[in-house]
């Protein structure tokens, strides 16, 4: 194994450089607060939507319940860290919170992925829903009015770690043996378990990281916006989630991260036009799916396209 | 691939060229104050946002046909937080750092008002609410100190459960209650709470307490129970949408003993569930009442049906007051400078609005009367006024 190759050194240079840049723009004044505000929506996008993207785009599994485990991160780490209102706290509220929620997703993941298509989609939905309503009716997580005066600990340095942290391990584990495994059941899942696949098991751990990063997502999320309640991780959540993954390619991790900074530039932008935003917000995901049904990448990663050496899914002959 | 970009292209050029106008034009006028509205426009609590931000408007446009304060014409920037906490936040960062505010107005509903909190704060500008009524978080935070940029203009939930307990004791002379509550909401909760003990606290006693969740539609198990047992009044804390079916339930079912609710009440849509023949000795606390005689409110009324052509209901009273209670405290203030206007906003003393006189506490809640209002025939026939003690 070599881990320093000149490939692996250019990407650590690419991101260590945008890092600093958006560093530098930071401190001098020029990205200022509102700015950061769309950044860090980016960051904790790009993370659902990479975590999504494992589960429904590679795995093939389509889960409506996004926004439940990415609520149980947000609610375990805001409890922790309004306890322990430190550096160390977040971090340790961000890994408790991940893991609650991993935790959470391999106990629903067993029972509800021996379901198929449609009918995971309405089990998963319902499963968050009722993540939901429990966090609407128990004491520590104070009801509908939900936690307010969360400590603010994530910035810029915290969301680049764990967004390139997301992406790096999510595509390593693609690109490893239980990765492909995943792959070959979106291919065609009976194909898959008779050539020996035990099909439930990595369906699970699919399940289970995408949960963890979505608890992720949730803990950076609920230590940026002072402020969570129930109602804000409903099932409108998980679509908009969805949407990204969809919009940015079913199966392709740069489509959901470039769809996750293309929609938030938009609404940011849009925000100005309060009377239209929505119209021209959902006009341009409808001209989108009608030119690019495949979402924008389809299935192709960035270095597809300049090396031009698919490593797999060369051209979508995904069997529907 | 190609077609696509030059869409987006195209597109995001013709947007930019329309940002761009609007920033040329903002900084060409000296002689104006910028005030923010961040308001619910859509979402689930649309209809609060844009009724507030419809009250507003009206008293921004009278302040400005009259040549607006000490001279300067006030300019709202409206923006919409699609009922979205993290989207009030972002739009409250905006506002204060892009847009140079001097002040926020809104969010309507607590949760998303309280998601500004931190950015009023952290950049030294306040923000007020007319409608963020629960009791926690607000004005206070968790350590009891006061959030200095942070004040509304309406009074809390726990006020208005104290309020009912006494005008059942008062008013009705009532000794024992039954209450049914709103298991799902914290609203309900809160007004729950106060109203027994405050109830309890006179010599009142509870005789039953009844549950039910949102979305309930037969309450027939709960009021058969009821109707058996002997009490002054019912107490039922919770929205419009379940009240105006117990009500009307109720009524049916020969239960004729008062019922007292809050401000959750204050929809037309009690009216059309309960029917009018259902909805007679039912009170209400209310912020607001149409029937105040008060030369002020009539003359509001007027003026509000002139312009929107319909019969103004409490969120826009209050989003009325909340913009005449900004110009007031500028013009006071004297200065655009967002601290002079914070010290002016706290020092407020009997500041006349349609909603009510008052003066600023010094938990920066207001020190209001409360109006409990009367239904007969499902009209709105009787309004009294409480006073704060």
């Amino acid at each position: 194994m070599k881990a320093l190759t000149k490939k692996n050194l250019l990407i650590l240079g690419s991101i260590l450089l945008s890092f600093a840049i958006v560093q530098g723009l930071i401190m001098a004044g020029l990205l200022n607060a509102f700015y950061e505000i769309t950044l860090a929506t980016i960051c904790i996008n790009i993370i659902l939507a990479v975590s999504l993207n494992l589960v429904t785009g590679f795995t093939g599994q389509f889960s409506l319940g996004h926004a439940g485990f990415m609520s149980i991160g947000a609610y375990v780490c805001a409890i922790i860290n309004m306890e322990m209102r430190s550096t160390s706290g977040f971090l340790l509220g961000i890994f408790a919170g991940a893991i609650a929620a991993g935790l959470v997703g391999i106990l629903i993941g067993i029972p509800t992925l021996r379901l198929k298509g449609d009918y995971l989609a309405i089990a998963t939905l319902g499963m968050a829903e009722i993540i939901r309503v429990l966090f609407l009716n128990m004491e520590i997580t104070n009801g509908a009015a939900g936690l307010s005066g969360i400590p603010r600990f994530t910035n810029w340095p915290w969301l680049c770690l764990f967004t390139v942290a997301t992406v790096v391990l999510i595509n390593n584990f693609l690109h490893s043996s239980p990765g492909r495994a995943c792959i070959s059941i979106r291919e065609d899942e009976i194909a898959a378990e008779s050539m020996g696949i035990n099909t439930t098991k990595y369906k699970v751990m699919a399940f289970a990281i995408g949960a963890f990063f979505a608890g992720t997502a949730g803990a950076l999320y609920s230590s940026y916006f002072y402020i969570i309640q129930p109602g804000r991780f409903d099932f409108l959540k998980s679509i908009d989630i969805l949407v990204i993954v969809v919009l940015g390619g079913l199966g392709s991790m740069t489509g959901s991260i470039f769809a996750a900074i293309l929609l938030a530039i938009l609404t940011t932008f849009l925000q100005s036009f309060t009377a239209v935003r929505m119209i021209v917000y959902a006009a341009l995901l409808v001209i989108i799916m009608i030119f690019r049904p495949k979402g924008l990448m389809g299935t192709t990663e960035i270095n597809d396209l300049f090396s031009r050496r698919p490593f797999f899914g060369k051209k979508d002959e995904r069997i529907e | 691939m190609k077609k696509l970009f030059v869409l987006l292209l195209t597109l995001a050029l013709v947007l930019g060229s329309f940002a761009g106008c609007g920033g040329a034009a903002e900084d060409a006028e000296a002689t104006e104050v910028k005030i923010g509205l961040n308001y619910e426009l859509t979402g689930p609590v649309a209809t609060y946002g844009q009724a507030s931000v419809d009250g507003i408007q009206m008293a921004f446009d009278e302040i400005n046909a009259a040549g607006g304060i000490n001279g300067m014409q006030i300019k709202s920037v409206l923006l919409d937080n699609k009922s979205d906490s993290a989207e009030a936040t972002s739009l409250a960062t905006r506002l204060m750092t892009q847009d140079g505010v001097v002040a926020c107005l809104g969010p309507a509903t607590s949760g998303n008002f309280m998601a500004t909190i931190p950015v009023a704060t952290g950049n030294g500008i306040p923000v007020i609410s007319a409608s963020a009524t629960a009791d926690e978080g607000v004005t206070m935070d968790a350590d009891g100190n006061v959030n200095d940029y942070v004040f509304r203009l309406c009074f809390n939930d726990s006020f208005q459960g104290v309020t009912m307990a006494n005008f059942a004791l008062n008013n009705l002379t009532a000794k024992s209650a039954v209450l049914i509550q709103d298991q799902s909401s914290d609203y309900a909760k809160g007004l729950a709470k106060n109203f027994v003990e405050t109830f309890e606290a006179a010599g009142g006693t509870i005789v039953a307490t009844e549950g039910y969740v949102k979305d309930d539609k037969d309450f027939n198990a709960i009021l058969t129970s009821i109707a058996a047992k002997d009490f002054d009044v019912i107490f039922l804390p919770g929205y419009y949408q379940e009240a105006g079916l117990i009500i009307k339930q109720a009524r049916e079912l020969g239960i004729t003993a008062p019922i007292l609710g809050a401000d959750g009440f204050d929809s037309e849509v009690l009216l059309q569930l309960a029917g009018a023949d259902a909805l007679n000795n039912v009170y209400f606390s209310n912020h607001y009442s149409n029937l105040d005689e008060d030369p002020m409110v009539q003359d509001f009324i007027t003026k509000f049906k002139e312009k929107y052509g319909a019969d103004p209901n409490a969120f826009h009273a209050l989003g009325y007051d909340l913009g005449m209670y900004i110009a007031d405290a500028i013009e006071r203030a004297g200065s655009t400078d967002s601290d002079a206007i914070k010290d002016a906003l706290a020092s407020t003393e009997n500041f006349v609005g349609v909603t009510g006189t008052f003066s600023m506490g010094a938990d920066h809640n207001p020190i209001k009367s409360i109006v409990v209002i009367g239904l007969e025939n499902g009209v709105q026939a009787t309004s009294v006024k409480v006073d704060p003690k």
